[in-house]
């Protein structure tokens, strides 16, 4: 779907994105991880036109104009932070759905299970919102619009955490559209994506794609020791169908492959306790029990 | 992944979804881009204020009996028009281009620019539709006031210059068009508000000294050619607006002295009028085409 070669764009010199190749198909969900400075928020800009730049991006084979209303017709985008727009939000509703095609009862749904109200706050200035609650409103005009690809910069950085656990549910709903989110969260959209791109000082340095290598059908035989027994982690690898030692340090259990990064984000929050852990690829072994 | 199957919550949005996939691709037109322009201006502090000024300094006019006084034979709604448009030459050029001038520098500072061209909007339409948008706003409170003059004529059984109301008009919107293209201008190149400001001020400021007779009689005085110096007058919008708005009541000239030979040997009464609407107008459109230009080939955000 889209196609990005040599993409290189430089601040005074200083190549933000160097000569970066990359590929997006359709059916792809990609996390783009990677620390600040490593050129996420670029790479978004010059695939939305903001930036003029160095080599090619083309979407479905197009010549790869800088800027293609026709392509970013196909674009949903929700920024880092949200813009202090001065217009009404039921203006921007409005704008969406005669500009880009966005479903008015589309967004009403999404937006009521976001926890948002639009007839309550459609005449409110976008500006005077929440920062939580601008950032529903966008995504929900992205959740309404008819796009191929969604782009997300760090979209759920002021939810909370019912309202994230509620937007990957939305995501995750949205089948039909290949998405790039950008997020410091890997654990939260792991579940959500098949393909994990690492970017570091503008480079691609890990393209990890689950439908590739992790197979359905595939397990990894985890095994695990944690510095003190642990209740709540306990009872969350019990969810895995792992087994513990009576020590009730150690555990180990089948990881099916797909599942991988899913189960590496509920490592993620338990990390301090985790003293050994290792994850081993075991092609044939079905287990009896699977999460 | 199971996460990725269609969640129980929301069966609908992703089958809606895909039946309208079909559909004929979105496109924010020009009447969308000028609508969301018209009514964020409309909101704007600006914009009030503006339209205070303008449509208020009327109201003063009208309210100090300005039109019942007599100045070289002149009285009635015309007295009331020739000096409403003196001191609207003052107001209008300073309040269009330093607001424009802020514009969408400010949006790109504070990130509208970033999102709003997210949506499936050509940058021409982006740009030339706000230009537009401007233009009608800044020229609403003017005709508003102008309006308000005749409708106090007729009211008070004075004969309504209906071709001054013309002229004065067409003045007025050429030298909105100019100011809105330069304010663009700035608005492009420029990287900061700060900036943007600094340099909406400074034109202003430089049209103004140059509009000053005393400048111009020092550059006489330092020997230019007059050919220069009456350049230098008929270049600058200012000028040009001036002129034929004094043209109008004073056709022979009087109050400019010599240098009206000048004009009117080469272009007439009607000739540079025609210049003083034309001239502003391109000279706008040309800056603003030339904002545009580095717009759409610089960083958006």
């Amino acid at each position: 779907m889209i196609t990005i070669d040599r993409l290189s764009k430089r601040f005074d010199r200083r190549a933000v994105l160097d000569e970066l190749t990359l590929s997006i198909d359709a059916g792809d969900r990609i996390a783009l991880i990677g620390s600040n400075g490593a050129g996420k928020t670029t790479l978004f800009r010059c695939l939305l036109g903001h930036y003029g730049h160095e080599g090619r991006v083309g979407f479905d084979g197009s010549a790869g104009q800088r800027r293609d209303a026709g392509a970013l017709a196909r674009v949903a985008f929700v920024p880092q932070l949200p813009p202090p727009l001065r217009m009404p939000v039921g203006e921007l509703l409005t704008f969406a759905e005669k500009g880009a095609g966005a479903d008015p009862a589309l967004m009403r749904d999404i937006a009521g299970k976001m926890g948002i109200d639009l007839d309550e706050v459609k005449k409110r200035p976008f500006y005077r919102l929440s920062g939580g609650q601008k950032q529903k409103i966008l995504v929900t005009v992205a959740l309404g619009r008819n796009a191929d690809l969604m782009i997300f910069d760090e979209p759920s950085a002021n939810l909370d955490p019912a309202a994230r656990a509620v937007f990957i549910d939305l995501l995750a709903a949205r089948t039909d559209a290949s998405m790039l989110i950008a997020s410091h969260r890997l654990e939260e959209v792991a579940p959500l994506v098949n393909r994990v791109i690492e970017m570091d000082r503008g480079r691609v340095v890990l393209d990890d794609s689950v439908a590739d290598r992790l197979r359905a059908g595939d397990f990894r035989r985890a095994e695990i020791e944690i510095s003190a027994p642990h209740e709540p982690f306990a009872r969350a690898l019990e969810g895995w169908g792992f087994v513990t030692d009576a020590s009730g340090l150690r555990f180990s259990g089948p990881v099916p492959a797909a599942e991988t990064f899913r189960f590496l984000g509920v490592l993620a929050r338990h990390g301090s306790l985790i003293e050994r852990l290792s994850l081993e690829e075991v092609p044939q072994a079905a287990p009896e029990k699977v999460n | 992944m199971n996460a990725m199957s269609s969640d129980p919550l929301f069966p609908q949005g992703g089958d809606r979804i895909a039946a309208r996939k079909s559909g004929a691709v979105p496109r924010t037109g020009l009447g969308l881009v000028m609508r969301l322009e018209l009514s964020e201006s409309l909101r704007s502090r600006w914009f009030h204020f503006y339209s205070i000024v303008v449509v208020g300094l009327m109201l003063l006019l009208i309210t100090t009996g300005i039109s019942e006084s007599r100045v070289l034979g002149f009285t009635g709604l015309s007295r009331l028009l020739v000096t409403y448009i003196q001191i609207a030459m003052a107001v209008l050029p300073l309040f269009i281009v330093v607001s424009t001038a802020r514009s969408m520098v400010g949006d790109r500072e504070a990130g509208n620019l970033e999102y709003m061209l997210s949506f499936p909007v050509t940058l021409r339409v982006w740009y030339w539709g706000r230009f537009l948008a401007r233009l009608v706003l800044v020229l609403s409170p003017v005709l508003l006031a102008l309006g308000l003059a005749a409708v106090y004529g007729l009211v008070r059984g004075h004969s309504v210059p209906w071709w001054h109301f013309g002229l004065y008009s067409g003045l007025v919107a050429a030298l909105a068009a100019c100011f809105l293209g330069i304010g663009f201008l700035v608005s492009s190149i420029s990287r900061s508000t700060e900036v943007a400001l600094g340099a909406s001020l400074l034109i202003w400021l430089t049209l103004v000294a140059l509009l000053d007779l005393l400048l111009l009689a020092i550059l006489i005085q330092q020997h230019f050619i007059p050919e220069f110096v009456i350049g230098i007058a008929l270049a600058n919008p200012l000028q040009a607006f001036r002129t034929a708005s004094m043209i109008l009541f004073d056709p022979q000239l009087i109050l400019l002295g010599p240098a009206s030979y000048v004009i009117l040997d080469h272009f007439g009464v009607t000739g540079y009028v025609a210049w003083a609407m034309a001239y502003p107008t391109a000279l706008g459109l040309v800056l603003a085409a030339l904002g545009y230009w580095r717009f759409s080939r610089t960083d958006l955000v």
